[in-house]
């Protein structure tokens, strides 16, 4: 074959556990991560090339613990006195440190020594396709999606990641994982007489999974973006969404971004120790509040999931090596466990998930989301809409926003279709909902079954400081809530 | 030899070894983001986490039969396996422009000039820094993030342009919190910036801080949603301005469909007259060279007294309109923004306010109707319900949910002589550079809903 999508460039070997036994050592322990991320993105607008760009991250992150405290330091340099310059900063920044720790941290409790490996599973990998065939296919993308001359904008977009990360430390730990992992953005935007609306398939960038090209099922995906040429030139016609009290529907690919900002956010353990406080913010969950606070309608039952094979943030350990299993957050309603890493968990006495992620070997780790899902109920989406006698079903997130403690939000969706005596009436135009988190997960009336459930997620939920993106899965089926503030657009 | 020098070597010398290879009909840019940097988490006045990032980052596009490629990553500072590795990768970027599709807004690459700038800096090692920040913030709850180290951006092409931007300094970005007396945390946040570290400088600036950390200990004032008259202070005027960097006021998103701000550029919509907003670089903060090396305007108006300036425009924007580029970023957006002052004096402000909602900052903005330019987003830290010019009370968050034709337009009653210069904190990949200068403004009616 030509030139494949694929790309390998001229790197110099490296081998950790190696790298790792030639350091001095005059820390209590060391930890040495390897990253090595190769993205490549290829955008094509109006049929014509954006962007042909790829970036290869490589790098290592050291940490070392002395005396309870732990300072990271992080270089491109993997030669050996590279290295060693970076462990001996991190040895001499955490002995410096050490009087001013939150915490006494401690190897044998926050960096067991474990092993394991965890490899991507992919049915079609990057150089089973020629860059010359895949930029073809998004260019007609873009030709289905210009569905009348009235689009006057069209977008197709694949981000295409590889991942290796090795972790290793001094008292054992070899952990060796491999990503690969896909992300679509298909958009088309309609213009006419002064009116100008997007529809993109399922929300920007939401569909991102695990996988390789398999994902990219050209005919099907023509299909649909005929269906979201359809709906944005639908919406130029529509009318504003209106502004009342309604029942309302959420899609899957509008569920996830509810989980992430009011379910995900506030459950982070790092966010209540007040980690976050100056930058993202703090959460209205207090310590006391996990085995007892009822966050939801009995039929809420929230998990961290790593394990569900093609989820975007499916994994088997975090960055520090903590093995990663599935865990309830919520059950019936019930706040059950937070998102901490073995670090917070000490911090608080709590227990917790293995979220402490970085988002390349240039950032230290952090309690993160992974796959946090919604998961599913009993009821079909024809049921939940034969429920209503009026509401609204929205789909497509468009505009997010929340306060620092995570709980008034308000949220937008590219699409929405009006529920009129337990039908799908008129399409409206500009659809928004806002709401306090407690009381909207305490509406929720109705759960979409297993057959309806359906992973989306993000590669670009930001916190940290320094700032860090970092990719989560969102899973849900959709489900409805009784009596949610919904309004349109006006100035 | 420090960071600076040493990598500004390895960079020069990658450059010309790989402008050597270039064959006829070939094109190259390079630019390098590097930085040493010394982060700081703080948390309770205690060092949560500690992470030193020395990295260089390099990103080349190539260009060649009317294609373009770029490839970002990252060098390990030594220069010859660097250029073996960007060798590697020129030899990949030909074979992708030999497949591509012809890219016809493609924009030649040329001689945009010299320029080497350099700010130095002095800064403390991490230790003292953590001990000052702990003795001077004792008996409050004090979280934040200081960074501090080298930052470079250099861009360099095969027809000679090349352009050097170095500075080192720091910035503390940080929030005083505290209980009131009903349980409520309550906070403050400040942002110390600067070349060189002074101790003088944190302890006045902490001094200031206590001070508004105390009227927020009395009880809360809760405010329902409506509309008020409100004083947004400049950390808040800021939010806003980002938000014009968001496909607001870019050439190609008002083309493309996508500015919130298309009704303004097409005259259906207006600013008041007392809205300036210009891009500016005498500022000192960001580079003037952008990506491909072009040299921006020192000024350039982009709000003119309410009216439509220039929209930022890029080479590649140009080519694909048929208009003029005036050295925009290819992402169009604000590098270096400055609000112009107006003549509300800081003794007046409260006054001037009389009954309504001073607002230190907002949060979380967000478009919530693209075609009517409004934003939603929340109140955070220091903000107070004011009453005959005299603040009451500390007030619970609030969301809003209004357009900028309003904020900014017709129910911009005054802004204040004073502005206030904002040192860049966001650190996603890296430290960023540049800033902004603002003042704060003083609104009618300013819409709450939640």
């Amino acid at each position: 074959m030509s030139v494949t999508l694929a790309a390998n460039p001229d790197f110099a070997s490296f081998d950790p556990l190696a790298a790792l036994g030639r350091l001095s050592r005059d820390a209590d322990w060391l930890g040495l991560r390897f990253v090595e991320e190769h993205t490549h993105r290829r955008a094509v607008r109006n049929g014509r090339p954006e962007h042909n760009a790829a970036t290869f991250e490589r790098g290592v992150m050291i940490e070392a613990l002395v005396d309870g405290q732990i300072a990271y330091a992080a270089t491109s340099d993997l030669t050996n006195e590279g290295l060693d310059r970076a462990a001996q900063q991190a040895t001499d920044t955490a002995r410096r440190l050490a009087g001013f720790r939150v915490f006494p941290f401690a190897a044998e409790r926050e960096r067991p020594p474990i092993r394991g490996q965890f490899h991507a599973v992919s049915e079609r990998w990057l150089d089973s396709l020629s860059l010359a065939e895949f930029s073809d296919r998004l260019v007609q993308v873009c030709q289905h999606l210009r569905v009348s001359e009235r689009i006057v904008t069209t977008v197709a977009e694949a981000t295409l990641v590889e991942t290796r990360m090795r972790y290793v430390s001094t008292n054992g730990s070899d952990i060796d994982q491999t990503f690969m992992l896909i992300g679509q953005h298909f958009a088309a935007i309609a213009h006419d007489r002064g009116a100008t609306q997007q529809r993109s398939l399922n929300g920007p960038h939401a569909r991102c999974w695990q996988g390789g090209l398999e994902h990219f099922d050209w005919d099907d995906l023509y299909g649909e973006c005929e269906r979201v040429g359809r709906e944005a030139l639908e919406l130029l016609e529509a009318e504003n969404c209106p502004t009342e009290k309604l029942d309302l529907i959420l899609a899957p690919d509008q569920m996830l971004l509810q989980i992430h900002e009011s379910i995900g956010h506030p459950l982070e353990l790092d966010r209540i120790l007040g980690d976050e406080r100056n930058y993202a913010g703090w959460s209205f969950v207090k310590p006391d509040d996990f085995g007892t606070l009822a966050y939801g309608s009995p039929l809420l039952n929230v998990t961290f999931n790593p394990t569900l094979q093609g989820e975007f943030a499916t994994y088997g350990f975090d960055d520090a090596g903590a093995a990663a299993n599935r865990e309830y957050l919520i059950r019936e309603g019930r706040l059950l466990r937070g998102l901490g890493s073995r670090e917070s968990q000490a911090r608080l006495g709590l227990p917790g998930v293995a979220n402490f992620r970085a988002s390349s070997w240039n950032r230290a780790p952090i309690d993160r989301m992974g796959n946090i899902n919604l998961e599913p109920g009993v009821s079909s989406l024809p049921d939940m809409i034969a429920a209503v006698e009026s509401g609204i079903f929205m789909e497509a997130n468009r505009s997010w926003s929340i306060d620092d403690y995570r709980n008034k939000f308000q949220f937008g969706c590219e699409y929405a279709r009006l529920i009129e005596d337990g039908r799908l009436t008129r399409t409206v135009k500009n659809p928004n909902y806002r709401g306090v988190t407690v009381p909207f997960w305490h509406s929720l009336a109705a759960v979409g079954a297993a057959d309806s459930f359906r992973p989306f997620g993000t590669p670009y939920c930001g916190k940290g400081e320094p700032n860090q993106v970092i990719r989560v899965g969102h899973a849900a089926p959709p489900c409805l809530f009784r009596g949610v503030d919904v309004f349109g657009g006006a100035e | 030899m420090s960071f600076v020098p040493t990598t500004l070597e390895v960079f020069d010398a990658l450059s010309e070894g790989c402008f050597a290879q270039l064959n006829s009909g070939e094109e190259l840019t390079l630019n390098l983001a590097a930085e040493d940097q010394l982060y700081l988490r703080l948390n309770n006045a205690r060092v949560r986490q500690t992470t030193e990032v020395q990295q260089r980052r390099l990103t080349l596009k190539f260009q060649a039969h009317s294609r373009r490629v770029a490839y970002t990553f990252d060098l390990s500072g030594r220069r010859d396996p660097d250029l073996a590795l960007a060798l590697s990768l020129l030899d990949r970027a030909r074979q992708e422009t030999g497949v591509l599709p012809v890219d016809p807004f493609l924009t030649p690459v040329l001689d945009h000039g010299c320029s080497e700038e350099h700010h130095a800096g002095d800064l403390c090692p991490a230790d003292t820094v953590v001990d000052q920040i702990a003795r001077h913030t004792a008996g409050t709850d004090f979280t934040g993030l200081y960074a501090a180290g080298p930052q470079i951006r250099a861009s360099r092409n095969n027809a000679g342009m090349r352009h050097v931007f170095s500075t080192q300094g720091y910035f503390l970005d940080h929030s005083l919190y505290t209980v009131n007396a009903a349980g409520e945390n309550k906070a403050v946040k400040g942002l110390l910036a600067g070349a060189i570290w002074r101790e003088d400088a944190l302890v006045g600036t902490m001094t200031t801080a206590r001070q508004r950390l105390e009227r927020l200990r009395q009880d809360s004032r809760a405010i329902g949603p409506g509309e008020y008259r409100a004083y947004l202070a400049p950390a808040a005027v800021d939010a806003l301005i980002s938000m014009f960097s968001w496909g607001g006021v870019s050439y190609s998103a008002w083309k493309k469909g996508e500015s919130a701000l298309a009704r303004w550029i097409e005259g259906e919509a207006s600013f008041s007259p007392l809205f300036s907003l210009e891009e500016d670089f005498t500022l000192g903060l960001a580079p003037r060279f952008n990506s491909s090396g072009e040299t921006a305007p020192e000024r350039l108006p982009v709000v003119a007294s309410g009216r439509l300036g220039q929209l930022l425009t890029s080479t590649r924007s140009a080519r694909e309109y048929g208009v003029e580029a005036n050295g925009a970023e290819s992402s169009e957006g604000l590098r270096s923004p400055h609000m112009a002052s107006g003549e509300l004096a800081e003794r007046d402000i409260l006054a001037a306010l009389d009954n309504g909602l001073y607002i230190a900052n907002l949060h979380y903005l967000n478009w919530s109707d693209l075609h009517s330019a409004r934003l939603t987003g929340m109140t955070r830290y220091a903000c107070f319900w004011v009453e005959g010019g005299e603040l009451v009370a500390p007030i619970r968050d609030l969301r809003f949910d209004e357009s900028l034709y309003r904020i900014l337009g017709s129910e911009l009653e005054a802004v204040t002589a004073d502005s206030a210069l904002l040192m860049e904190t966001d650190t996603y990949g890296q430290r960023s550079v540049g800033g902004s200068k603002v003042p704060g403004i003083l609104v009618r009616n300013f819409r709450f809903t939640l």
